[in-house]
């Protein structure tokens, strides 16, 4: 290699100013061409991402033929009219008579690669979750991704213990994260063998946004049950 | 990691031979070996490998033309640094097309989209090629390796999800009575694959080389 780079001709002298002058007229260049793309773009996306989470809503609230969008205030819901994502939102769906059948609630945990957002469903009824849908996620295609196809991992959140307990402020078991198989209470999330630290994030976002939001949701249950 | 500088000297170079190169003498994984992170990564499913080729033969496509055309005005020691911002330019385009077009293979691809600015073929070929070509040489070589690189990535991952999944494009073509191969999902499949067609790529190659000598002979 030193023999090839002594014969090598050197690099003509360039004064600072021009090279200084050729990587900020790229990179300007480089800003305009991502802004006229992400203006061309924004919309179609933004609209992609709300034709997703409501085909999520209705996949984690199978009961339900329509749903509202409600925002988290300090003291209760609040009908939105544009269902954008939020942390902050919750959908309650209705059935076609419009009986209230279940809310669903977005969450999200570092995953293996990345920020993982979830949907979970939750049927007040029942207790329990009653859904779960990835909608986002950078895991590993092969691996980590699985969190979103596998089916005994889904199987998982049909029927997800999240009864409170008795002081009506927490769960009264705590979602826990076990191995593939050692799975004995509805409480327990059964992991996914070669996707752990993704399973387990799973986990810890149905664990932390359970305690948050189903008995903020069991307080406030008239309002999603009215739908106003 | 660049060929030997004599191999570039061949200016008149007909534009035919800057594109086949890349499928098949130079292919950018079976003879040159780059890139394999994306290829060992994503190559467990067809669909998936070829969106990755794709994604990534677009992004190599347009930096080695804007390279070329900009060849002349960048000077040499801030070469690399322009590179990579007009290669990061257009994995950025990249990625926030593929979400206008469908966010399921864009969850499908997880990181890795984001990971072509660092894939060593569109660098190599934007140092090696472009900065050095016209800008239709430099546009037929990347378009040539963009395909090469696909068609590795295809054939990885063919033999991958037809014994991991027993599949082929998600349709199931192996009978119920077949037991998938998990491992060949996983990381350890892609190396075992890879050795397999590098292993088939060598022998056709010696077999050819061969017969050339014979016949000189």
């Amino acid at each position: 290699m030193t023999s090839t780079n002594t014969v090598m001709p050197m690099a003509q002298p360039v004064s600072s100013f021009k090279m200084i002058r050729t990587v900020a007229g790229v990179s300007i260049m480089s800003g305009f061409m991502i802004l006229a793309v992400v203006k061309a773009t924004e919309a179609r996306i933004e609209n992609n991402k709300r034709v997703a989470l409501a085909d999520a809503v209705m996949a984690v609230l199978p009961d339900a033929d329509t749903n509202k969008t409600f925002e988290v205030t300090g003291d209760g819901f609040r009908l939105v009219d544009t269902p954008v994502p939020g942390a902050d939102r919750v959908y309650a769906g209705y059935d076609a008579e419009g009986r209230f059948v279940g809310a669903a609630f977005e969450a999200a945990a570092q995953g293996y690669q990345d920020v993982v957002r979830t949907l979970f469903g939750y049927s007040p009824e029942r207790d329990c979750i009653i859904g779960f849908k990835v909608l986002e996620s950078k895991e590993t295609p092969g691996l980590g991704d699985r969190i979103g196809k596998d089916a005994e991992f889904l199987a998982n959140f049909d029927g997800l213990d999240v009864a409170l307990g008795a002081d009506q402020t927490a769960l009264a078991h705590a979602i826990a994260f076990v191995k593939r198989g050692e799975k004995t209470n509805p409480w327990e999330i059964d992991g996914i063998t070669g996707a752990t630290i993704s399973s387990r994030a799973v986990a810890k976002m149905a664990n932390e946004r359970s305690q948050q939001v189903v008995p903020f949701i069991k307080r406030h249950l008239d309002q999603l049950k009215e739908g106003t | 990691m660049t060929p030997q500088d004599g191999t570039f000297q061949r200016k008149a170079e007909p534009p035919v031979d800057a594109f086949l190169k890349g499928l098949w003498e130079e292919n950018p994984v079976f003879v040159m070996l780059l890139g394999m992170c994306p290829v060992l990564a994503v190559s467990n499913t067809v669909v998936n490998a070829l969106s990755m080729g794709m994604a990534a033969t677009f992004v190599l496509v347009m930096s080695c033309a804007l390279v070329s055309v900009l060849r002349k005005y960048i000077p040499k020691q801030v070469r690399i640094v322009t590179f990579i911002v007009i290669i990061a330019t257009f994995v950025t385009i990249v990625d926030l097309v593929i979400q206008a077009i469908s966010l399921e293979i864009y969850n499908a691809l997880g990181a890795f989209i984001a990971l072509i600015v660092v894939n060593c073929i569109i660098l190599g070929r934007a140092e090696a090629y472009a900065s050095k070509n016209d800008p239709m040489r430099a546009i037929l070589d990347a378009f040539g390796m963009g395909i090469g690189f696909t068609i590795a990535l295809v054939c990885l991952g063919g033999v991958r999800e037809f014994l991991g999944f027993g599949t082929l494009f998600g349709v199931r073509v192996t009978p119920e009575a077949f037991e998938p191969w998990a491992i060949m999902i996983l990381p350890p499949g892609g190396f075992i694959t890879l050795g397999g067609w590098l292993l088939f790529f060598n022998w056709i190659k010696e077999r050819k080389g061969r017969a050339a000598q014979g016949e000189a002979a």
